[in-house]
């Protein structure tokens, strides 16, 4: 999908890949998983500082929880990179069975809605200062926000082929290749 | 249809839709599923790094040389298993067995395997799929009956290979097969898709859709025979999504490290660098057999039409 918007994007599995970056995509899959590989391969420390440095990343569902500061229902031991002040809940509407679609009215990406498909998402539960909610279920629960350089969204984008999301990542990412922020 | 709509303000609402039981799928493309028939099992394999387990009553291995009639597991067993993991847990039934389906829905298991491990409930047909929320992931050993698989209703396929043995050739074989379908079918015009289909023995709207897009409208994995890393790195070489191992792991000398390397032979499957610092060490694999000395009628790869 970055691809197809313009984006140069490479898959990053090492740590001496992070260098080159001016953007990130942590996408979904298995939060648990993504911890213990990124840990194993030296991969967590170095994203850490580039996090910190204002490295764009935006995480999608697992990606999303690899953000949090602050992660519910984790497995044992379980670790994330951190940068966005938020609680995050790890498989909040239960079983597959539970996953859904459904449209999001998100103002700063404008009509139409947003199609969103959650599979076996999280949900955020608290936010600190500082983090805007982009969007929320009928219910007010949060399932898209930023803070400064990182973005995430508890659903997929990607499945249903609504770029918007990724537009207004990439234009993180232009902004900050134009104007360096130090 | 078994999609479930309900009324939101945001605007509609849709469970169990294709796209949402084939996008589980899709997330756990790259990782390692694995075969687990309790909860001590299953939290082994969660701590090694699996992206999900598979629920069954006996691994493949003790299928195989205990014999007798194999089934869906005892709920008890799989709530525990449920219980004691936060990654998704799927759980066999019997091939054409929709009532084991219907209760493993009702269980709560994130994902059905409608498996040729277990013995087949019905030799003709397979489950309809389609009147399920819960989405089936199903094996298959060439393109035809992947695609007939898809057209029940399956979200995700898987090769076959030849469970319990530790022999990988099958896995090979099948992989090898429905990938080099697939691209025949891309290179044919569009007046041979229709012979193409009818020797495929599959639905033409779904070979049209392969042959366009080059690739299944679903994840595959790989499975059946699977015991070290570098038989999951060369699977993934060989262009599976993800790989299944079953009696690979807890019929294995060390079990929880064996489990590791072959997850992290999965993540760099093309690093042999990676892949021969984590075959280091992990002792003894599963004896295994040969699927050559294994007689006909006892290949499981052989169930399922």
């Amino acid at each position: 999908m970055l691809r197809s918007l313009g984006a140069d994007a490479v898959p990053v599995r090492r740590p001496e890949e992070i260098a080159d970056l001016d953007g990130l995509v942590i996408p979904g899959g298995e939060s648990s998983v993504m911890d213990k590989l990124s840990r194993a391969f030296g991969l967590a420390e170095p994203l850490k500082s580039a996090i910190a440095a204002g490295l764009p990343v935006y995480g999608t569902c697992a990606g999303l929880i690899m953000l949090a500061d602050t992660v519910l229902d984790a497995i044992t031991g379980q670790q994330t990179l951190g940068g966005l002040p938020i609680s995050v809940r790890r498989n909040a509407f239960g079983n597959q069975i539970d996953s859904f679609e459904t449209d999001l009215a998100i103002p700063e990406l404008g009509d139409p809605a947003v199609h969103a498909v959650f599979i076996r998402a999280p949900v955020v539960e608290a936010v600190e200062d500082g983090v805007t909610v982009l969007a929320q279920l009928d219910d007010g629960r949060i399932v898209a926000v930023e803070s400064q350089n990182l973005l995430g969204t508890a659903f997929h984008p990607e499945v249903t082929g609504d770029t918007r999301f990724h537009q207004y990542f990439l234009q993180k990412v232009r902004d900050r290749v134009v104007l360096p922020a130090d | 249809m078994s999609t479930v709509e309900t009324p939101s303000q945001n605007g509609r609402s849709e469970h169990g839709s294709s796209r949402v039981k084939r996008g589980l799928a899709e997330m756990l493309k790259g990782g390692v599923i694995m075969d687990v028939v309790n909860a001590e099992q299953a939290k082994i394999a969660e701590e090694a790094g699996a992206v999900a387990v598979m629920a069954l009553e006996r691994v493949p291995a003790d299928i195989r040389s205990q014999g007798g009639v194999a089934r869906m597991s005892d709920p008890d067993l799989i709530d525990g298993i449920i219980g004691a993991v936060s990654i998704p847990v799927m759980a066999k039934a019997r091939i054409g067995h929709f009532v084991e389906a219907q209760v493993l829905q009702v269980l709560g298991v994130d994902y059905i395997d409608e498996s040729e491990v277990l013995s087949p409930a019905d030799y003709v047909n397979h489950i309809d799929k389609w009147k399920f929320q819960v989405p089936f992931v199903c094996g298959a050993t060439n393109l035809g009956e992947a695609l007939r698989r898809i057209n029940e209703g399956a979200a995700m396929i898987r090769s076959k290979g030849e469970a319990g043995t530790g022999d990988v050739s099958e896995a090979t074989k099948h992989i090898r097969k429905i990938k080099s379908e697939i691209a025949a079918l891309s290179s044919m015009s569009k007046d041979e898709l229709y012979v193409a289909a009818k020797e495929l023995q599959a639905p033409y709207d779904l070979v049209v859709e392969i042959a366009e897009t080059g690739t299944l409208p679903v994840v595959l994995f790989t499975a059946g025979g699977v015991a070290t890393p570098a038989d999951a790195a060369m699977m993934m070489q060989l262009g599976a999504d993800g790989v299944f191992v079953g009696s690979g792991v807890f019929k294995s000398g060390n079990p929880a490290e064996r489990a590791a390397a072959i997850v992290k032979a999965t993540t760099f499957y093309d690093d042999p660098s990676v892949v021969a610092e984590v075959s280091r060490g992990l002792g003894e694999a599963m004896v295994g057999i040969n699927v050559a000395d294994v007689p006909a009628p006892h290949r499981l790869s052989e169930r399922g039409w």
